[in-house]
Protein backbone atom coordinates (compact mmCIF):
# COMPACT_ATOMS: atom_id res chain seq x y z
CA UNK A 1 0.00 0.00 0.00
CA UNK A 2 1.20 3.44 -0.78
CA UNK A 3 1.07 5.95 1.96
CA UNK A 4 1.03 9.04 -0.11
CA UNK A 5 -1.40 8.27 -2.86
CA UNK A 6 -1.85 11.86 -3.87
CA UNK A 7 0.79 11.21 -6.53
CA UNK A 8 -1.32 9.00 -8.78
CA UNK A 9 -4.15 6.64 -7.98
CA UNK A 10 -4.04 3.20 -9.55
CA UNK A 11 -6.43 2.53 -12.31
CA UNK A 12 -9.14 0.19 -11.11
CA UNK A 13 -9.72 -3.35 -12.30
CA UNK A 14 -12.22 -3.51 -15.12
CA UNK A 15 -11.61 0.02 -16.32
CA UNK A 16 -11.20 0.74 -20.00
CA UNK A 17 -7.70 0.32 -21.41
CA UNK A 18 -7.58 3.96 -22.37
CA UNK A 19 -8.10 5.05 -18.80
CA UNK A 20 -5.44 2.64 -17.62
CA UNK A 21 -3.00 3.87 -20.23
CA UNK A 22 -3.74 7.46 -19.38
CA UNK A 23 -3.24 6.83 -15.70
CA UNK A 24 0.02 5.14 -16.49
CA UNK A 25 1.12 8.04 -18.65
CA UNK A 26 0.27 10.53 -15.91
CA UNK A 27 2.08 8.33 -13.47
CA UNK A 28 5.22 8.31 -15.59
CA UNK A 29 5.02 12.05 -16.20
CA UNK A 30 4.56 12.77 -12.52
CA UNK A 31 7.34 10.42 -11.52
CA UNK A 32 9.68 12.18 -13.93
CA UNK A 33 8.61 15.55 -12.63
CA UNK A 34 9.38 14.44 -9.10
CA UNK A 35 12.68 12.89 -10.13
CA UNK A 36 13.56 16.15 -11.77
CA UNK A 37 12.65 17.94 -8.57
CA UNK A 38 9.50 19.64 -9.82
CA UNK A 39 6.91 18.67 -7.26
CA UNK A 40 3.47 19.89 -8.21
CA UNK A 41 1.61 22.13 -5.78
CA UNK A 42 -0.49 20.03 -3.40
CA UNK A 43 -3.70 21.85 -4.31
CA UNK A 44 -3.39 21.04 -8.00
CA UNK A 45 -2.79 17.40 -7.16
CA UNK A 46 -5.82 17.33 -4.91
CA UNK A 47 -7.94 18.74 -7.70
CA UNK A 48 -6.59 16.08 -10.03
CA UNK A 49 -7.33 13.34 -7.51
CA UNK A 50 -10.88 14.54 -7.12
CA UNK A 51 -11.36 14.51 -10.86
CA UNK A 52 -9.99 10.98 -11.19
CA UNK A 53 -12.78 8.48 -11.73
CA UNK A 54 -10.99 6.07 -9.46
CA UNK A 55 -11.12 8.22 -6.37
CA UNK A 56 -13.85 7.99 -3.77
CA UNK A 57 -14.51 10.69 -1.19
CA UNK A 58 -14.95 10.29 2.55
CA UNK A 59 -15.87 13.41 4.46
CA UNK A 60 -15.18 14.19 8.08
CA UNK A 61 -18.14 16.07 9.51
CA UNK A 62 -19.15 16.43 13.13
CA UNK A 63 -16.42 14.09 14.40
CA UNK A 64 -17.53 11.28 12.09
CA UNK A 65 -16.28 9.65 8.90
CA UNK A 66 -19.01 9.70 6.24
CA UNK A 67 -19.62 7.13 4.94
CA UNK A 68 -18.33 5.23 7.94
CA UNK A 69 -18.16 2.06 5.88
CA UNK A 70 -17.14 2.04 2.25
CA UNK A 71 -16.74 -0.80 -0.23
CA UNK A 72 -14.29 -0.23 -3.07
CA UNK A 73 -12.51 -2.20 -5.78
CA UNK A 74 -8.80 -2.91 -5.40
CA UNK A 75 -6.72 -0.05 -6.71
CA UNK A 76 -9.23 2.60 -5.69
CA UNK A 77 -8.01 5.74 -4.00
CA UNK A 78 -9.92 7.13 -1.05
CA UNK A 79 -9.72 10.84 -0.39
CA UNK A 80 -10.63 12.11 3.05
CA UNK A 81 -11.53 15.76 3.56
CA UNK A 82 -11.78 17.27 7.01
CA UNK A 83 -14.75 19.62 7.09
CA UNK A 84 -14.69 20.13 10.88
CA UNK A 85 -13.29 23.13 12.75
CA UNK A 86 -11.09 20.71 14.68
CA UNK A 87 -8.10 18.78 13.31
CA UNK A 88 -8.39 15.06 12.72
CA UNK A 89 -6.25 12.22 11.38
CA UNK A 90 -6.87 9.07 9.37
CA UNK A 91 -4.91 6.28 11.03
CA UNK A 92 -5.04 2.59 10.22
CA UNK A 93 -5.95 0.54 13.32
CA UNK A 94 -2.39 -0.82 13.68
CA UNK A 95 -0.87 2.34 12.18
CA UNK A 96 -0.02 0.61 8.88
CA UNK A 97 -0.65 4.05 7.41
CA UNK A 98 -1.38 7.40 9.00
CA UNK A 99 -2.18 10.84 7.65
CA UNK A 100 -0.59 13.97 8.94
CA UNK A 101 -2.91 15.99 11.13
CA UNK A 102 -5.52 17.49 8.82
CA UNK A 103 -6.78 20.91 9.77
CA UNK A 104 -10.01 22.30 8.35
CA UNK A 105 -10.44 21.53 4.61
CA UNK A 106 -7.18 19.59 4.42
CA UNK A 107 -7.19 16.24 2.69
CA UNK A 108 -5.46 12.88 2.75
CA UNK A 109 -5.52 10.20 0.09
CA UNK A 110 -4.61 6.56 0.23
CA UNK A 111 -4.83 3.86 -2.44
CA UNK A 112 -6.03 0.42 -1.48
CA UNK A 113 -4.46 -2.26 -3.68
CA UNK A 114 -5.06 -5.43 -1.68
CA UNK A 115 -8.45 -6.99 -1.07
CA UNK A 116 -9.55 -7.11 2.55
CA UNK A 117 -11.01 -5.00 5.33
CA UNK A 118 -9.20 -1.99 6.71
CA UNK A 119 -10.34 -0.37 9.94
CA UNK A 120 -9.11 3.13 10.63
CA UNK A 121 -9.70 5.82 13.23
CA UNK A 122 -8.77 9.36 14.20
CA UNK A 123 -5.74 9.13 16.45
CA UNK A 124 -6.80 12.35 18.20
CA UNK A 125 -10.42 11.32 18.73
CA UNK A 126 -10.28 7.53 18.71
CA UNK A 127 -14.03 7.13 19.10
CA UNK A 128 -14.13 8.16 15.43
CA UNK A 129 -13.74 4.97 13.39
CA UNK A 130 -14.31 3.93 9.80
CA UNK A 131 -13.96 0.88 7.64
CA UNK A 132 -12.87 0.35 4.04
CA UNK A 133 -13.84 -2.98 2.46
CA UNK A 134 -11.66 -3.71 -0.55
CA UNK A 135 -13.03 -6.40 -2.87
CA UNK A 136 -13.19 -7.04 -6.57
CA UNK A 137 -16.61 -6.17 -7.98
CA UNK B 1 -30.10 28.84 51.05
CA UNK B 2 -27.57 31.54 50.33
CA UNK B 3 -27.82 34.44 52.72
CA UNK B 4 -27.53 37.83 51.14
CA UNK B 5 -25.96 40.98 52.47
CA UNK B 6 -27.23 44.50 51.78
CA UNK B 7 -25.54 44.58 48.42
CA UNK B 8 -27.09 41.31 47.38
CA UNK B 9 -23.81 39.48 47.84
CA UNK B 10 -23.49 36.34 49.93
CA UNK B 11 -22.73 36.67 53.62
CA UNK B 12 -19.64 34.74 54.54
CA UNK B 13 -18.88 34.30 58.21
CA UNK B 14 -15.41 33.53 59.42
CA UNK B 15 -16.07 29.87 59.93
CA UNK B 16 -17.44 29.36 56.46
CA UNK B 17 -14.60 31.31 55.01
CA UNK B 18 -12.03 29.18 56.78
CA UNK B 19 -13.76 25.97 55.88
CA UNK B 20 -14.35 26.74 52.28
CA UNK B 21 -11.67 29.27 51.52
CA UNK B 22 -14.16 31.12 49.44
CA UNK B 23 -12.69 33.23 46.78
CA UNK B 24 -15.60 34.87 45.11
CA UNK B 25 -15.27 35.50 41.43
CA UNK B 26 -17.79 36.29 38.78
CA UNK B 27 -18.54 32.67 38.08
CA UNK B 28 -19.86 29.70 39.90
CA UNK B 29 -18.65 28.83 43.35
CA UNK B 30 -18.39 25.18 44.23
CA UNK B 31 -18.29 24.51 47.89
CA UNK B 32 -17.83 21.10 49.38
CA UNK B 33 -20.31 20.72 52.18
CA UNK B 34 -20.63 17.32 53.80
CA UNK B 35 -19.47 15.67 50.59
CA UNK B 36 -22.18 17.32 48.53
CA UNK B 37 -21.17 19.92 46.00
CA UNK B 38 -23.14 23.11 46.42
CA UNK B 39 -23.05 25.72 43.74
CA UNK B 40 -24.07 29.32 43.96
CA UNK B 41 -23.77 32.30 41.71
CA UNK B 42 -21.39 34.90 42.96
CA UNK B 43 -21.69 38.61 42.49
CA UNK B 44 -18.87 40.85 43.47
CA UNK B 45 -15.30 39.64 43.65
CA UNK B 46 -13.78 39.57 47.09
CA UNK B 47 -11.06 37.69 48.80
CA UNK B 48 -11.77 35.80 51.95
CA UNK B 49 -9.29 35.24 54.74
CA UNK B 50 -6.94 32.55 53.64
CA UNK B 51 -4.88 30.03 55.45
CA UNK B 52 -3.37 27.14 53.58
CA UNK B 53 -2.98 27.86 49.90
CA UNK B 54 -4.69 27.99 46.59
CA UNK B 55 -3.60 27.23 43.06
CA UNK B 56 -5.03 27.97 39.69
CA UNK B 57 -6.14 25.73 36.85
CA UNK B 58 -6.03 26.97 33.26
CA UNK B 59 -7.10 24.70 30.43
CA UNK B 60 -7.66 24.27 26.72
CA UNK B 61 -6.15 27.51 25.48
CA UNK B 62 -5.92 26.24 21.87
CA UNK B 63 -3.55 29.01 20.87
CA UNK B 64 -3.64 29.13 17.07
CA UNK B 65 -7.37 28.43 16.81
CA UNK B 66 -8.94 31.06 14.55
CA UNK B 67 -12.30 29.66 13.47
CA UNK B 68 -15.68 31.40 13.97
CA UNK B 69 -16.20 30.08 17.52
CA UNK B 70 -13.23 32.28 18.53
CA UNK B 71 -11.17 34.02 15.85
CA UNK B 72 -8.44 34.90 18.35
CA UNK B 73 -7.73 32.31 21.03
CA UNK B 74 -4.57 34.17 22.04
CA UNK B 75 -6.62 37.27 22.91
CA UNK B 76 -8.96 35.33 25.21
CA UNK B 77 -5.94 33.69 26.86
CA UNK B 78 -4.56 37.19 27.43
CA UNK B 79 -7.87 38.17 29.03
CA UNK B 80 -7.62 35.12 31.28
CA UNK B 81 -4.11 36.17 32.31
CA UNK B 82 -5.41 39.65 33.15
CA UNK B 83 -7.98 37.99 35.41
CA UNK B 84 -5.20 36.01 37.08
CA UNK B 85 -3.18 39.15 37.69
CA UNK B 86 -6.23 40.79 39.25
CA UNK B 87 -6.86 37.98 41.75
CA UNK B 88 -6.96 39.37 45.26
CA UNK B 89 -5.20 36.33 46.71
CA UNK B 90 -2.23 35.31 44.60
CA UNK B 91 -2.30 31.56 43.86
CA UNK B 92 0.79 29.54 44.77
CA UNK B 93 1.16 28.31 41.18
CA UNK B 94 -0.74 27.44 38.06
CA UNK B 95 -1.48 24.14 36.41
CA UNK B 96 -2.45 23.92 32.75
CA UNK B 97 -4.45 20.82 31.85
CA UNK B 98 -3.51 20.68 28.20
CA UNK B 99 -4.36 21.82 24.70
CA UNK B 100 -2.08 24.76 25.23
CA UNK B 101 -1.89 24.97 21.43
CA UNK B 102 -4.28 24.03 18.67
CA UNK B 103 -1.85 22.38 16.23
CA UNK B 104 1.43 21.94 18.19
CA UNK B 105 3.15 24.54 16.02
CA UNK B 106 6.27 26.23 17.35
CA UNK B 107 4.72 29.67 17.00
CA UNK B 108 1.64 28.55 18.93
CA UNK B 109 3.79 27.19 21.76
CA UNK B 110 5.86 30.38 21.73
CA UNK B 111 2.82 32.68 21.77
CA UNK B 112 1.13 30.71 24.54
CA UNK B 113 4.28 30.69 26.68
CA UNK B 114 4.75 34.43 26.18
CA UNK B 115 1.19 35.25 27.30
CA UNK B 116 1.10 32.76 30.18
CA UNK B 117 4.39 34.14 31.47
CA UNK B 118 2.50 37.35 32.12
CA UNK B 119 0.56 35.65 34.92
CA UNK B 120 3.73 35.67 36.99
CA UNK B 121 3.08 32.19 38.33
CA UNK B 122 5.09 29.03 38.18
CA UNK B 123 3.36 26.70 35.73
CA UNK B 124 2.89 22.94 35.74
CA UNK B 125 1.70 21.44 32.47
CA UNK B 126 0.34 18.27 30.98
CA UNK B 127 -0.27 17.89 27.23
CA UNK B 128 -3.61 17.64 25.47
CA UNK B 129 -4.03 15.77 22.20
CA UNK B 130 -3.57 19.06 20.36
CA UNK B 131 -0.10 19.47 21.92
CA UNK B 132 1.30 16.22 20.57
CA UNK B 133 0.47 16.43 16.86
CA UNK B 134 3.90 17.60 15.77
CA UNK B 135 5.85 15.19 13.60
CA UNK B 136 7.63 13.82 16.64
CA UNK B 137 4.29 13.03 18.35
CA UNK B 138 4.94 15.12 21.44
CA UNK B 139 8.68 15.76 21.10
CA UNK B 140 8.01 19.45 20.66
CA UNK B 141 5.92 19.58 23.85
CA UNK B 142 8.51 17.59 25.83
CA UNK B 143 11.30 19.81 24.53
CA UNK B 144 9.53 22.78 26.07
CA UNK B 145 7.87 21.37 29.16
CA UNK B 146 9.91 18.30 29.98
CA UNK B 147 12.21 18.64 33.00
CA UNK B 148 14.54 16.28 34.81
CA UNK B 149 11.49 15.21 36.82
CA UNK B 150 9.19 14.34 33.93
CA UNK B 151 8.92 10.71 32.93
CA UNK B 152 7.79 9.04 29.72
CA UNK B 153 5.58 11.32 27.63
CA UNK B 154 5.64 14.00 30.34
CA UNK B 155 4.14 12.68 33.57
CA UNK B 156 5.51 13.68 36.98
CA UNK B 157 4.61 14.47 40.56
CA UNK B 158 5.54 17.13 43.09
CA UNK B 159 4.66 18.18 46.61
CA UNK B 160 3.40 21.52 47.79
CA UNK B 161 2.28 22.41 51.33
CA UNK B 162 1.76 18.76 52.19
CA UNK B 163 -0.36 18.09 49.10
CA UNK B 164 0.91 15.56 46.56
CA UNK B 165 0.31 16.66 42.96
CA UNK B 166 0.41 14.20 40.07
CA UNK B 167 0.37 15.25 36.41
CA UNK B 168 -0.63 12.44 34.04
CA UNK B 169 -0.59 12.11 30.24
CA UNK B 170 -3.58 10.35 28.66
CA UNK B 171 -3.49 11.59 25.07
CA UNK B 172 -0.98 9.25 23.42
CA UNK B 173 -1.11 5.77 21.89
CA UNK B 174 -4.88 5.96 21.62
CA UNK B 175 -6.61 2.86 20.27
CA UNK B 176 -9.25 2.68 17.53
CA UNK B 177 -12.68 2.94 19.09
CA UNK B 178 -11.19 3.78 22.48
CA UNK B 179 -10.92 6.72 24.84
CA UNK B 180 -7.99 8.44 26.56
CA UNK B 181 -5.08 6.19 27.47
CA UNK B 182 -2.52 6.17 30.29
CA UNK B 183 -0.72 2.94 29.41
CA UNK B 184 0.96 0.33 31.57
CA UNK B 185 4.27 2.15 31.92
CA UNK B 186 2.59 5.21 33.41
CA UNK B 187 0.31 3.17 35.67
CA UNK B 188 3.34 1.29 36.98
CA UNK B 189 5.05 4.60 37.67
CA UNK B 190 1.92 5.88 39.43
CA UNK B 191 1.79 2.84 41.67
CA UNK B 192 5.44 3.33 42.62
CA UNK B 193 4.90 7.06 43.12
CA UNK B 194 2.09 6.43 45.62
CA UNK B 195 3.88 3.66 47.47
CA UNK B 196 4.73 4.67 51.01
CA UNK B 197 2.51 7.76 51.03
CA UNK B 198 0.30 8.11 54.08
CA UNK B 199 -3.41 7.67 53.34
CA UNK B 200 -3.96 11.08 54.90
CA UNK B 201 -1.88 12.80 52.21
CA UNK B 202 -4.19 14.97 50.11
CA UNK B 203 -3.75 14.09 46.45
CA UNK B 204 -4.45 16.21 43.40
CA UNK B 205 -4.31 14.42 40.06
CA UNK B 206 -4.47 16.40 36.85
CA UNK B 207 -4.61 15.24 33.24
CA UNK B 208 -6.12 16.50 30.02
CA UNK B 209 -8.88 14.02 29.17
CA UNK B 210 -11.23 13.24 32.07
CA UNK B 211 -9.94 10.22 33.99
CA UNK B 212 -13.54 9.29 34.70
CA UNK B 213 -16.12 8.51 32.07
CA UNK B 214 -18.11 11.64 31.30
CA UNK B 215 -19.52 10.71 27.88
CA UNK B 216 -17.87 7.85 25.99
CA UNK B 217 -19.92 8.54 22.83
CA UNK B 218 -17.78 11.64 22.40
CA UNK B 219 -14.61 10.07 23.73
CA UNK B 220 -14.85 11.90 27.05
CA UNK B 221 -13.16 9.41 29.32
CA UNK B 222 -9.99 7.36 29.77
CA UNK B 223 -9.92 3.63 28.98
CA UNK B 224 -7.60 2.72 31.84
CA UNK B 225 -8.57 5.66 34.06
CA UNK B 226 -10.28 3.26 36.47
CA UNK B 227 -6.94 1.55 37.10
CA UNK B 228 -5.44 4.86 38.20
CA UNK B 229 -8.45 5.63 40.40
CA UNK B 230 -8.16 2.21 42.05
CA UNK B 231 -4.57 3.06 43.00
CA UNK B 232 -5.83 6.33 44.51
CA UNK B 233 -8.71 4.81 46.45
CA UNK B 234 -6.83 4.31 49.74
CA UNK B 235 -6.28 8.05 50.06
CA UNK B 236 -8.58 10.18 52.18
CA UNK B 237 -8.76 13.18 49.88
CA UNK B 238 -8.33 12.92 46.13
CA UNK B 239 -9.12 15.73 43.72
CA UNK B 240 -9.10 14.93 40.00
CA UNK B 241 -8.83 17.93 37.69
CA UNK B 242 -9.26 17.61 33.95
CA UNK B 243 -9.91 19.69 30.85
CA UNK B 244 -10.68 18.58 27.30
CA UNK B 245 -14.46 19.07 27.39
CA UNK B 246 -14.45 22.89 27.66
CA UNK B 247 -17.14 23.05 30.33
CA UNK B 248 -17.60 22.42 34.02
CA UNK B 249 -18.69 18.98 35.08
CA UNK B 250 -18.31 17.86 38.66
CA UNK B 251 -18.85 14.63 40.49
CA UNK B 252 -18.12 13.44 44.01
CA UNK B 253 -17.59 9.76 44.69
CA UNK B 254 -16.45 8.69 48.13
CA UNK B 255 -13.27 10.58 48.90
CA UNK B 256 -12.79 11.64 45.31
CA UNK B 257 -13.84 14.91 43.76
CA UNK B 258 -13.83 15.11 39.97
CA UNK B 259 -13.87 18.43 38.22
CA UNK B 260 -13.39 19.63 34.66
CA UNK B 261 -12.45 23.21 33.81
CA UNK B 262 -13.66 25.64 31.20
CA UNK B 263 -11.50 26.47 28.21
CA UNK B 264 -9.90 29.83 27.64
CA UNK B 265 -10.64 29.50 23.89
CA UNK B 266 -14.12 28.23 23.06
CA UNK B 267 -16.97 26.33 24.70
CA UNK B 268 -18.13 22.86 23.72
CA UNK B 269 -21.71 21.62 23.92
CA UNK B 270 -23.13 19.65 26.80
CA UNK B 271 -22.83 15.89 26.29
CA UNK B 272 -25.25 14.70 23.63
CA UNK B 273 -26.83 18.12 23.17
CA UNK B 274 -25.31 18.67 19.72
CA UNK B 275 -24.40 16.48 16.73
CA UNK B 276 -20.73 16.54 17.78
CA UNK B 277 -18.38 17.83 20.47
CA UNK B 278 -17.05 20.48 18.07
CA UNK B 279 -16.67 24.14 19.08
CA UNK B 280 -19.92 25.72 20.21
CA UNK B 281 -20.59 29.00 18.47
CA UNK B 282 -22.03 31.68 20.70
CA UNK B 283 -22.57 35.39 19.98
CA UNK B 284 -19.21 37.17 20.04
CA UNK B 285 -20.29 39.45 22.88
CA UNK B 286 -21.13 36.40 25.01
CA UNK B 287 -18.03 34.32 24.27
CA UNK B 288 -16.12 35.33 27.39
CA UNK B 289 -19.00 34.24 29.59
CA UNK B 290 -18.30 30.69 28.43
CA UNK B 291 -14.54 30.83 29.04
CA UNK B 292 -12.85 30.68 32.39
CA UNK B 293 -10.41 29.73 35.08
CA UNK B 294 -10.56 27.53 38.13
CA UNK B 295 -9.14 28.26 41.54
CA UNK B 296 -8.70 25.44 44.03
CA UNK B 297 -8.10 26.20 47.71
CA UNK B 298 -7.03 23.91 50.49
CA UNK B 299 -7.41 24.22 54.21
CA UNK B 300 -4.76 22.24 55.92
CA UNK B 301 -5.94 19.64 58.38
CA UNK B 302 -9.49 20.03 57.19
CA UNK B 303 -11.41 17.97 54.71
CA UNK B 304 -13.39 20.49 52.69
CA UNK B 305 -11.80 22.20 49.77
CA UNK B 306 -13.21 24.81 47.49
CA UNK B 307 -13.11 24.75 43.74
CA UNK B 308 -14.09 28.07 42.27
CA UNK B 309 -14.76 28.62 38.62
CA UNK B 310 -14.61 32.09 37.21
CA UNK B 311 -15.44 33.28 33.71
CA UNK B 312 -13.17 35.73 31.96
CA UNK B 313 -16.07 38.05 31.07
CA UNK B 314 -15.67 41.64 32.15
CA UNK B 315 -17.33 42.33 35.50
Amino acid sequence: MRNDAKLVPHSGAGRAGVSRRRALAVSVALASAILAGFAMPARAEDAKAAAEPNTVDVHIDNFAFTPAELTIAPGTTVKWTNRDDIPHTVTEKLVAFKSKTMDTDETFTHTFDAAGEVTYFCSLHPHMTGKIIVKAP
Amino acid sequence: MTKKNDNGGPIVDRREALECMIWAGTGVLWTMSGGIPVSSLIGEAKAAETKGFSFLQVSDSHVGFDKPANPNALATLSDAVEKIKALAAKPAFMIHTGDITHLSKDKEFDDAAQVLKGAGLQGFYVPGEHDVIDEGTGKSYLGRYGTKDTKGAGWYSFDQNGVHFIGLVNVLNLKAGGLGNLGDEQLKWLEADLTGKAASTPIVVFAHVPLWTVYPEWGWGTDDGAKALTLLKPFGSVTVLNGHIHQIVQKVEGNMTFHTARSTAFPQPEPGKAPSPGPMKVPAEDLRKFLGLTTVSFVQGDKPLAIVDQTIAAM
